[in-house]
Parts: structure tokens; sequence; C-alpha cells
């Protein structure tokens, strides 16, 4: 059943991230301030903010890469302070800038990351086998990853965050200068990963793909100053776009900031 | 009138890959042209060629009328370049760094600051700060200034608004249309099609080809067919069975609708109706739209077979 | 590769035999006033010995300190007048033996294994001649009197402080603008070539000759090395020998696409052999031929020499002007290298 009928309904979400007043400071900036919000179990939950806004730092904090300052943080049942290595194991990854390894073969990196992630040989074989015929990539298994354009590399980039079927996989900028057409594949391929169950966290700088999610949160200056659906939030701000909501909340931060 | 920049069917490999083939165009000056493609397409390695810091493997270019192979020493006093990651000393303060770059092309910051009063302006209050703590807009208002700075003939601006926040961009933009009344040539790259629009005239690129070159308005003219945005509360669905619809050339999201594309003149709105209401949809809402350049982009990747 | 497993390969080749503080073919200078059958006897031993080979055939007191001067020669050895009438009808007579000590260690292998070929030889006229008899040797460490290893660590450290600093401050500072990108707007810009590669150069000129300076400072305040020649003439020697490493760190650098590699060329190629190569710790004489050929081009070998003859010995320009000369050669080679090896382009 398509996601967006979900939200109609009035019951009580299974909440998989639970964070409630994270602060983080480097020395006296803060980087987060007192966030607060929920990501719901399925859900594909949009983060969107202008550079320095704080996102990077709260997401290494949910990905266990990094400890809070003080609040309430839970992800996938573990707790942020204590339990990263648990968390660690049970999220997926993928960000723009870190991809695949560029000297060895979709297979080989499929082998490899399958490796890191604990699952055994002959998971990862179904997996890749499973994965690379999704993608129509089959005949290129054993290609080497520099040979291939960028849009097939971060389509294989995905592949391989969620290949362990992770409880929530988190992109950053997963389609940063990626032709338009790629880039709708590639949300074919979130949204089928939220209809098999994984919650997807992702942030972008297209704000057409804020659209894509159920949710957004919108951070301006380490706080958050929006967090709704995005119909909800255009209705707020009178917007007929999400563009246009993200300008008047980002204008009014620039009038303080610098 | 002499012609800012030509370009005549230029290749340029890296080993295997194919980063430029065939490429030609023309440049008039005062003229805003942008280049959009995503990364790949060959931007930035066309950009290195006309500031002559590559050499291309055939044909050739002219930059002021001059060649960039043959007079790449004259190309380098005349024109401005600000390449894709804001290249900036980072650890001397704003002054510096213009100051810097007005040194080097023997002129000084007073003589040429008319041009770049309006952007400079904006940063003054920061002139003792060094390049490396600014933010993503500051440091690309201080590029750009140091580009400038010397007065060039032509400039090339390389990705200047990758990575930095929408309104920054916006207003950088709104910079770059002033300085066309100064009569400089500026070539823009970008992977964001929402700026077409605000360009003279743009160059489709996909994968080291030129799918289309004319103004924004042309290009979208220029679009078989007609372009429908429908709506619906239940949008994935919707995706999916407007992605089955034979008589529609494509079905992309886009953001909060799909846009179709219909070529078959013979089409009305009904049919599209009937099909969707027999797919069991319901309370959806069809509008005709005007192609924007993305939709134009995405037709013609397909067109090209560039799309793999 | 080749780095990783080629370098370590080369150099524990390469050092295996350089390091070696076993004496052979030391030059040594004969200043024979008698001319008789001992002194010839003695002087053939010596030279037989394979430790020492004839630096020099002197005829009169004045020469000796000229040739320690040119630094060709590392011992003496002098017969006094009417040697063999002397042993014959006095039971004794004296040889002196000079040393440079400028190298104290050498000075001191050398003295003993000259010491021991004259008692060998006096033990040999004994079973001849059946009398008690002695040769008296006569013992002058120059210009390092007390021995001190000082004296020999002080010049070598100086050189490899100097050359590694200078050398490695530029090497980074090319690579660097083309790691980050600065390099190709200067590029695009009416700068030539020449003037990148100096304006890189100068400000390091000034860094490093502060360094020069504090070094020698505390060389001669806190480490007691004597400054024997003219101190006008020490700092000029440093200056030129900062311009070849910042030229040789330049050179590094144009070649290097990233800082990284320039660290590792840097390292590598100029550390280890400089220590090592350079007669540093171990002197070239005892080093296979091939490798003291390669210590030819060896800036840091040119300058230790240089910075011990003026500091120990008091030399001047009149015996420095060959070193002098090819240290001159070397920045000016650098330099055009570095020029001509600079990308105009990106690729």
């Amino acid at each position: 059943m398509p996601m967006s009928e979900i939200i109609q309904s009035t019951e009580v979400r299974e909440s998989i991230i639970y964070v409630r007043d994270l602060v983080k400071r480097f020395g006296r900036f803060v980087a987060n301030d007192h966030l607060s919000f929920d990501v719901y179990k399925g859900e594909i939950f949009g983060f969107l903010g202008a550079n320095g806004a704080g996102k990077t730092t709260a997401i290494r904090i949910l990905c266990g890469l990094s400890t809070p300052t003080s609040g309430q943080i839970n992800v996938a049942g573990y707790d942020a302070y204590l339990q990263t290595e648990k968390i660690k194991q049970n999220i997926g990854y993928m960000s723009q800038k870190f991809s695949l390894y560029e000297d060895l073969s979709v297979e080989e990196n499929f082998t490899f990351y399958g490796g890191v992630y604990g699952l055994r040989r002959k998971q990862i074989k179904e997996k890749t086998t499973l994965l690379l015929t999704r993608l129509d990539l089959l005949d290129e298994r054993k290609t080497v990853l520099k040979a291939l354009p960028l849009g097939w590399k971060q389509k294989l980039a995905f592949c391989v965050a969620i290949m362990h079927d992770p409880k929530i996989v988190f992109l950053d900028e997963p389609t940063g200068g990626v032709d338009p057409i790629t880039r709708r594949q590639f949300w074919d391929l979130i949204y089928e990963a939220s209809h098999n169950g994984i919650t997807v966290f992702v942030t972008t700088h297209y704000m057409d793909e804020a659209e894509y999610c159920e949710r957004v949160t919108i951070m301006v200056d380490g706080r958050i100053d929006a967090l709704d659906t995005p119909a909800n939030l255009k209705l707020k701000y009178n917007a007929s776009s999400m563009n246009e909501v993200f300008l008047r909340l980002a204008r009014t931060a620039k009038a303080t900031g610098e | 009138m002499e012609l800012s920049v030509v370009v005549n069917d230029i290749h340029k490999a890296y080993g295997q890959v194919k980063a430029l083939s065939g490429l030609s165009f023309e440049v008039k000056p005062g003229e805003l042209f942008g280049f959009i493609g995503p990364d790949g397409a060959g931007k930035t390695t066309l950009f290195r060629i006309l500031t002559t810091l590559l050499i291309p493997d055939a044909g050739y270019a002219l930059v002021d009328g001059l060649d960039v192979v043959k007079d790449y020493k004259a190309i380098r006093k005349i024109v401005g370049y600000m390449p894709g990651r804001f290249s900036l000393y980072q650890d001397l303060t704003v002054e510096e760094n213009l100051n810097f770059f007005a040194g080097i092309f023997k002129t000084t910051v007073k003589e040429n600051y008319y041009l770049i009063e309006e952007i400079y302006k904006q940063i003054e209050p920061f002139k003792n700060r060094p390049a490396g703590k600014l933010s993503g807009g500051m440091k690309q208002k201080l590029a750009l200034s140091c580009a400038l700075i010397h007065k060039p003939k032509v400039l090339f601006l390389d990705e200047p608004t990758t990575g930095v926040d929408a309104v920054s961009r916006t207003e950088f933009w709104e910079m770059l249309k002033r300085l066309q009344q100064q009569d400089i040539a500026i070539l823009v790259s970008t992977p964001y099609m929402d700026e077409a629009s605000l360009c003279d005239r743009v160059a489709l690129i996909q994968q080291g080809k030129l799918m289309d070159i004319d103004t924004p308005q042309a290009i979208t003219n220029k679009l078989p067919g007609r372009m429908f945005a429908i709506s619906s509360p239940a949008m994935y669905s919707m995706l999916l069975d407007l992605q089955q619809y034979s008589r529609a050339v494509s079905a992309y999201p886009f953001g909060d609708s799909v846009h179709l594309h219909v070529i078959d003149t013979s089409f009305i709105i009904n049919d599209l109706e009937a099909y969707l209401t027999g797919k069991g949809q319901k309370g959806f809402k069809i509008k005709i739209i005007h192609a924007g350049i993305e939709d134009c982009f995405m037709y013609l990747m397909e067109k090209h077979h560039a799309h793999v | 590769m080749i780095i990783l497993f080629g370098m370590p390969v080369v150099q524990v080749l390469l050092f295996g035999f350089a390091i070696t503080t076993d004496i052979k073919d030391a030059q040594i200078a004969i200043l024979d006033k008698s001319n008789d059958y001992m002194t010839h006897e003695i002087t053939n031993k010596l030279l037989s010995s394979g430790y020492f080979i004839l630096g020099a055939n002197l005829d009169k007191d004045d020469q000796i300190d000229k040739a320690f001067k040119k630094g060709n020669i590392r011992e003496a050895v002098i017969f006094e007048k009417n040697f063999a009438e002397k042993i014959e009808t006095e039971k004794k007579a004296s040889v002196q033996i000079i040393a440079d000590a400028s190298d104290p260690n050498m000075a001191n292998l050398l003295f003993n294994y000259s010491q021991s070929i004259l008692m060998d030889y006096q033990r040999q006229l004994y079973k001849d001649m059946k009398f008690p008899l002695q040769i008296q040797v006569e013992t002058q460490m120059l210009y390092n009197p007390e021995l001190k290893s000082v004296y020999m660590f002080v010049p070598g450290t100086i050189t490899i402080l100097l050359m590694l600093i200078s050398a490695m401050m530029t090497s980074i500072s090319i690579a660097k603008e083309k790691e980050l990108g600065t390099m190709e707007v200067l590029l695009v810009s009416p700068l030539k070539p020449f003037q990148i590669v100096v304006g890189k150069v100068i400000p390091y000129v000034i860094l490093s000759c502060i360094n020069a300076i504090i070094i020698l400072m505390l060389s001669f305040f806190v480490l007691g090395m004597p400054v024997q020649g003219s101190l006008i003439f020490l700092l000029a020697e440093t200056v030129l020998f900062i311009f070849m490493s910042l030229s040789l760190g330049i050179f590094i650098s144009t070649v290097s696409q990233t800082q990284q590699i320039a660290m590792m060329l840097s390292m590598f190629v100029l550390m280890l052999p400089t220590i090592l190569l350079s007669g540093f710790i171990f002197p070239i004489e005892n080093m296979p031929v091939v490798l003291q050929y390669f210590s030819m081009i060896m800036p840091s070998r040119w300058f230790i020499i240089i910075i011990k003859a003026i500091m120990l010995k008091g030399s001047g320009i009149l015996f420095l002007w060959k070193e002098t000369l090819i240290l001159v050669g070397l920045t000016l080679f650098f330099i055009t290298m570095s020029v001509k090896k600079f990308k105009v382009r990106l690729a």
C-alpha cells in the first residue's frame, strides 16, 4: 500500500528514532540546539537545511559516530550514548562524498561491505544478485567502479547501504550532481526500500525532493524551525512549493545570522 | 561584432573516457550564458579548455579572438576564472585576498572598485576575517570579486552555486544579471536546472555532448506535444499508474505533482481522466503546464540515448 | 608500489655498504726529512697496509698546514732528519703523526693504525739488530686536540637541519597550491612560472636564515664549536646553502602532485641519504666507489666540508672555491629545472 495513504490514519505509529532536546556543543558554538523529533518506522523522513545549519552534526550523532552533549536519543531501540556499536550494526549509510571503492569491482564492493556488516557468504551472493538484477546491472558485476557513470555508482552505493536489511538507512545528499532522470530512479529505489519496511532518513538540497518525503524538518542555525508534512508546511507558510517555504525560513535566519 | 567566445568541434578525452565530443557554440559580449548539466557532463573540462588550462584533443576555441592553445598567455590576462572549489587563500583575510588578486593582474582594488562595489559591500564588514572562516555564500561573493577585480573581458564561473544555500544562490544570480551591463561576457556552469531560466541563452550538456543551445524560452517552446501536471492525494500509486499509461511519452515525479508528457496529437484530457478513474484513482487534478528546462533536459536525454 | 617495496630494499643495500667504520684508502701525506732506507721501508709498510694511500709527498714543514686545509689528507707522517742514523747511533728516533681530528673517530683510528705499523717495524728492527730501540711517536690532533666528538657531529647536524627544514618547507608549498586548487587560479593570470617559483622561495629564505643563525649561535655558545675562520664567510656560505636547499625543495614540489608525495620524496630522497652518504657520520673514503661517486651529487657532502673547514680549520675562499662553486651550480640547476618542469597547464 502506498506510503502516503498511511498518514491519513490516526493509529499510533511506532517511533524508530526518538530525539528529545538534543544538544551538541563544540566549545561555545552550539551546533544542535535542543532538537526534538520522532521518526516513525517505515517513514521517508526529510532533513533539510542550509550548509552549516547543523544537519551533518545531527546525522553523525544518530549514526552513532558522535556523542551528544545532552538530550535523549534513541536510534532503532538503542541508546546513542552507550550503545553506538549496536546502532551502527542496525543502520545503513550513504553519502554523496563517501561512496564505494573506485578500484574495486561492483561485486568486490558488495562482498567487502557485506562482510563488514556481518553477512555470510551465501547471503552476500544472494543479495548481490538480487540487487544487481533490480538495477539491471547484473552484466556489470565485474566492472571496476571508476569505469561506471556517476548515476550508476550512486544507485549501487544505495544498494550496498541496504544490503544487510538495516532498520534505518541514512542518506546524506545522495543525489547531488546527478542527472534528473537518474535522480528520479534513485527515488524509485528509496520508495521501494521504504515499502519493504526500511525507514529512510534523507537530507537533500533539492526542494522538489522534499515533496517526496512524508514529513520534513527544516533546520536553521542549529534549531528545528519546521516539522510537518510538505502539504501542511505549504499551507502554513502560504507557499506554492517547498522551495518557497525554505526560502522564507532561511531568509529570516539570514537577517539575524551572517 | 566580435564574438567573446567561439568553440568549434572540441573533443577531449581522459584515457578511455570521452569528456567532450564535438562541442560547438558562440557567446556574444555581455551575454549571460549558462551551461546546464549534471556532474560528468563535461562542464569543468570545457571551462578548463577555455581558460587555457587544458589542451583539446581536436577542434579549436577562441576567447576574445585569441586561440586557447597558441595565445594562452594573452588570454590569461583578460579572463576572470572562478573554478569549482572557491579557490581562495584560506588563511588570508578577505581584504588580503582581494589585494593579492588585484596585484597579480597589475591593477589595484581602487581602479576597478566600481565593478565589485555592490558585491563587496556585503562582505566588507568581514574584511579582516580569514577567508577560510567565511560561510559558503560569502566565500562565493569574495571569489566573484577576486575574479572581477581586474576587469576581465570574459568571466568563467564553474559551478559557483554548488553547495551554497538557496538564498545565496538567488542573490548570486541577481548579482550576475547586474554585471551584464558592464559588457562582460559571463559563462556559468551549473547542475541546477532551475537556474537556466535566469540566463540569456543556455546550452544543455550531457555526457560531453551538446543536446540543445538556445534561449530558455525557445528551448521550452521547442518541446513537442504538451505537458501536464497531475497531483493527487495518493502520489506514489498515481505515479505508478501514470508510468504505465501508454499514450504518454514519459511520466516523472516533480515534487508534489507528476509531469506527464504527451506528444500524441489526438490525445484529450478526458482519455487520461478515464484511464485514471479506471485504475481506482480519486481526487486527482490535471493541469496543462508550460514545460520547464528540466522537462526538456530529460526529454532530450532520452532522445539522445544519453541516458544509461 | 615501487616506493613501498623498492625504497627499503635500495636503502638497505645502499647503506649496508656505506656504513662501515673500517678504514681503507685514507689519504696521508709523508714528509720525509731523512729519505733513508728505514724511512722508505716504513713508508712502504704504511702504504701497502691497505689502510693508507699516498695523498701528498711533502718536502717542507709549511706545506703541512696547507695540505690539511685543502682537505685532501687525513694524516701527515713526518720523519725527522737522519732517522736511520739516529736509530743506529742513539737507539731512538722520532716520527711525528699529525691527524685531522675534525673527525675525531677517524683520527683516532688512523693514528692507532699508524702507530701499530710503526711498532711492528720497531719489533722487526729489534729482531734484526738485537738491541733495544725506540721509535718515538709524537702525535698532534689537529683542529680538535681534545678529540671532542661534538666537532664531528655539529657541522653535520647543522647541515642536515638546514637542508631538511628548508627543502621540506618549500617542497610542500607548491604541491599544496595544486592540491587546494589555488594553483589553477594562479595559472590563469599574467604571472609567469618564474615569478610563481621565486615568489614561493623568497619567504622561506628569510625564515631559513633566521633558523640558521639560531642554530649557529647555539652551536657556538652552548655546544662550544669554535669558529676559526671568518664569520662573514661562514654566514655567506650558509646563505648559499639555504638557497640551494630551497631550490631543491621547490624542484620536488613542481614534480609532486600532492603534498603527501612531496613529503615522502623529501624524506626518502633527502633525509636518509643525506645522513648516511654525506660523510656526516661515516667517512666517504670508506664507502664503495659507486657510493663515493653518488655522494658527489649530495649537496650536503660539500657543505659539511665547507662548514668544518671554516669552523675548525679556519679555511678561506681560496681553499673552498671548488666546493662553493659546486653549491652555486646545484642551486642554479634546481631553479632552472623547477621553472622548466613547472606545468603551465593542468595536463
